[in-house]
């Protein structure tokens, strides 16, 4: 066991660096890379913008075979890009086409597929929206009620989807449905890829909180289904076996470090802050009460990052075939409700330091640090629920890293 | 980076539970926790022949080569069996001198040390109870080829089976603390000395031990004079991370005993590890545990390498302190009423938790060099 830094990847990191730094600078005022910053017109825009230079650098398939456009890079030097840009807050990359359609092509797609639908994500043309939860079908996704019934070389969709991220803007959705009235529960979905422009698709915006006026536009939608035609041949993987797919996009890294190195940014960021600020007469950093509670937030980044790094070496294994993906899923489990809460308890923590300031949106010349943790607090609980809640996390590792039965 | 063991490390740790199962079961930790020595003298020198006290020294001072990483993985293999006894303290004196003492010291106290043959503490903390260099007060004076020692030094672990101390001595006062400190190697059999072992929540041997005016030869200087704060440093370094390391197999251990148990306990008619809400228990056990394995192993590897900053070891002090206290206090109560007995194995973890985020810094000093640190 060492933990030398890993090799080649210095040079790398300068580049991405020297990308995004630049890059940054046309950020629309107050960016943070919210899902609420993505919402705004202007947001949008500068995604896209970002999305197809990063894709012309090959960027955004890194570590995919060079026959489907990729650099054939390691799961390292994909990690590299993840901190660089957590970092520096950019957008440009379509966490649904690059982080779960593409490992879900490259390992189950029909040559086809990764020929029709990999390129446009290589080069951030498209944008994907994952049409999986339903009313009925929450933390329990296996009780899916959406209907793909066949008819010839097309399925006919029916039902509604609902918590769709960004499906307004995003190009095409790749869904679970149900395909089968014999099989129960898991046993009777399938894997398909359609147009969301299709006939029959309506989308209507779901929200949240946060989406307060009209300047900043809901990013959850509802995603109504009537009557679509979804041609066969974009199903992944067998008809009626759909629910291994949602489960099989193990070959991108997920460590989670480049989420932490982001957290330790905004901390960063919270301790100038401290530092230069005086309430009642002395700065806010002499504080122990404060002084003590931003230490924790670091101890705890720290403790994260020492586990992600073992992730990120297991997935390494994986990728190599020295290990079963199983063997990783209490690990990352456990490391996705640590970080959301992390995060959130920090949040919380940046409220508290603004005292009465705290409440100010950005739009008041009185807001400090420009409102960000007013935005920050209606955001917080969100990722305690979603991609998995935290309880649904807390049994997977019950159940797979401690062995206690399911009940 | 790799963080796959060696096959060689993988054989260490093996070994090291084997043997430690085998003769350190829980009947002697009790009978261990109740003696006066506090450990015992025939595993001792059985751990000795194996070459667990030598096994980062050098061959040339009797050791056997092996690296700091290494040792901490003997000692997560302590923490997780419980080992009562002097090998951390002996072990963070024998580095130290191994780093800052002369030829001739190290070639005087390294191969007793690895032979089994010399226990080793560092008295540092005094009734101040702070492990700062403003708060050293007893005071060394030059007085011909000697130096006269005169103060009281409390929480000194395992002092009244130590054959030497390095005791941390104010020997000139400076406007800065760490200026002006020296530390001494003082035979623990000096005329002066006066050891007076408290009793412990961790019933693990911590003294008071007075010095008056205890004379000590000029040449038991380890490191400079005056520049002590140095030595005190990489002491303080080494013993953090061996803590950390210990505590770490701690976690483990009480994870698994909890683990065991909750499949095993049968109320309304089913084991309670069929509950939710004790499975969500423990997967937050699950993932502390993980967590301080970890940054354990990191902080171990980067202070053998030399590379862990002071943020680093602070931080994972801090850490691992709290997490220990969480850990046990949640596997105490899986067991529900059992776990809070002495007969029960769980109650000697939930001890040693809490006494062990006091050593080598507790959380609220840990806390404070955090943020020094991150320049709060």
């Amino acid at each position: 066991m060492d933990f030398e830094p890993i090799a080649g990847t210095e040079e790398l990191r300068k580049e991405f660096e020297d990308f995004f730094k630049e890059v940054m600078k046309d950020a629309p005022p107050g960016w943070e890379n919210s899902p609420d910053d993505l919402a705004t017109d202007e947001g949008w825009a500068f995604h896209r913008r970002v999305a197809r230079e990063l894709g012309k650098r090959g960027w955004l398939s890194l570590a995919w075979p060079k026959k489907y456009g990729g650099l054939g890079k390691s799961i390292f030097e994909q990690l590299t890009f993840n901190e660089v840009r957590a970092y520096y807050r950019a957008p440009g990359v379509d966490g649904f086409g690059m982080a779960m359609v593409a490992p879900t092509l490259l390992a189950m797609g029909t040559e086809e597929q990764r020929e029709e639908f990999l390129p446009p994500i290589a080069r951030g043309e498209v944008t994907w929206a994952q049409l999986w939860s339903e009313p009925e079908a929450g933390s329990d996704l296996a009780n899916v009620q959406t209907m793909a019934v066949r008819d010839g070389d097309y399925y006919i969709l029916n039902g509604q989807k609902v918590w769709t991220t960004g499906a307004h803007n995003a190009d095409w959705a790749f869904a679970v449905v149900r395909t089968s009235k014999e099989l129960t529960r898991s046993r009777g979905l399938s894997f398909l890829l359609f147009d969301l422009k299709s006939p029959g698709v309506e989308i209507r915006p779901l929200p949240t909180m946060s989406s307060h006026s009209r300047k900043v536009e809901a990013y959850f939608n509802e995603v109504f289904l009537d009557d679509v035609r979804v041609l066969v041949k974009n199903r992944v993987g067998e008809e009626n076996q759909g629910w291994a797919i949602t489960r099989a996009t193990m070959n991108f890294e997920r460590s989670g470090l480049a989420g932490l190195g982001g957290i330790r940014h905004s901390l960063d960021e919270l301790i100038d802050f401290c530092k230069e600020t005086r309430w009642r007469g002395k700065p806010l950093s002499e504080d122990p009460l404060i002084r003590y509670r931003l230490a924790e937030i670091a101890v705890g980044i720290t403790a994260g990052q020492a586990t992600a790094r073992h992730v990120l070496w297991g997935q390494h294994r994986v990728e190599m075939g020295e290990a079963p993906a199983m063997e990783m899923v209490p690990r990352a489990s456990s490391m996705k409700y640590y970080q959301t809460e992390l995060d959130q308890r920090f949040v919380y923590l940046g409220c508290q330091i603004m005292g009465l300031y705290g409440q100010l949106k950005r739009e008041s010349k009185w807001a400090p640090m420009a409102g960000k943790f007013e935005r920050l607090y209606q955001s917080a609980p969100g990722p305690n629920i979603y991609a998995g809640s935290t309880e649904i996390q807390k049994n997977l590792v019950a159940w797979i890293g401690l062995g206690l039965p399911r009940t | 980076m790799n963080l796959d063991f060696t096959e060689e490390q993988e054989m260490l740790r093996t070994m090291a539970r084997d043997l430690l199962q085998t003769e350190c079961p829980k009947t002697l930790v009790r009978e261990l926790e109740e003696s006066d020595l506090g450990y015992s003298p025939e595993l001792w020198k059985k751990m000795a022949e194996l070459g667990w006290q030598g096994l980062t020294f050098p061959e040339e001072y009797g050791g056997t080569g092996m690296t700091f990483f290494e040792l901490a993985l003997l000692v997560e293999e302590m923490g997780r069996n419980i080992l009562p006894g002097p090998f951390i303290s002996t072990l963070v004196c024998g580095l130290t001198i191994l780093e800052a003492g002369s030829e001739q010291q190290k070639r005087e106290f390294l191969p007793k040390v690895a032979a089994g043959e010399m226990i080793l503490t560092l008295a540092l903390t005094e009734p101040s109870a702070s492990w700062k260099p403003e708060h050293i007060s007893v005071r060394a004076v030059a007085s011909n080829e000697e130096y006269v020692i005169n103060g009281t030094k409390l929480f000194v672990p395992d002092a009244h089976v130590a054959d030497y101390l390095l005791v941390v001595a104010r020997t000139e006062d400076s406007t800065r603390p760490e200026e002006g400190i020296t530390v001494f190697l003082v035979d623990a059999r000096s005329p002066g000395i006066q050891c007076e072992p408290q009793l412990t929540l961790g019933l693990d041997n911590k003294a008071e031990v007075v010095f008056k005016d205890v004379r000590v030869p000029k040449g038991n200087i380890l490191g400079e004079l005056n520049q002590g704060w140095k030595v005190v440093q990489i002491a303080m370094t080494k013993g953090t991370a061996l803590k950390i390391a210990e505590m770490s197999g701690g976690c483990q251990a009480s994870l698994e005993m909890a683990n065991a148990f909750v499949k095993e306990r049968v109320q309304y008619g089913r084991p309670i590890g069929t509950f939710q809400v004790i499975q969500h228990y423990l997967a937050d056990v699950w993932g502390k545990t993980d967590r301080t394995t970890h940054i354990a192993w990191e902080i171990c590897w980067k202070v053998g390498a030399g590379v862990a900053t002071p943020f680093e070891v602070a931080a994972a002090k801090a850490w691992t302190n709290e997490a220990y206290k969480w850990v046990t206090e949640r596997c105490v109560q899986c067991h529900g009423a059992i776990g809070t007995t002495r007969d029960h194995d769980m109650g000697l973890y939930y001890r040693r938790a809490k006494v062990a985020e006091l050593d080598y810094g507790d959380t609220d000093s840990q806390m404070e060099v955090v943020a020094q640190q991150m320049g709060l």
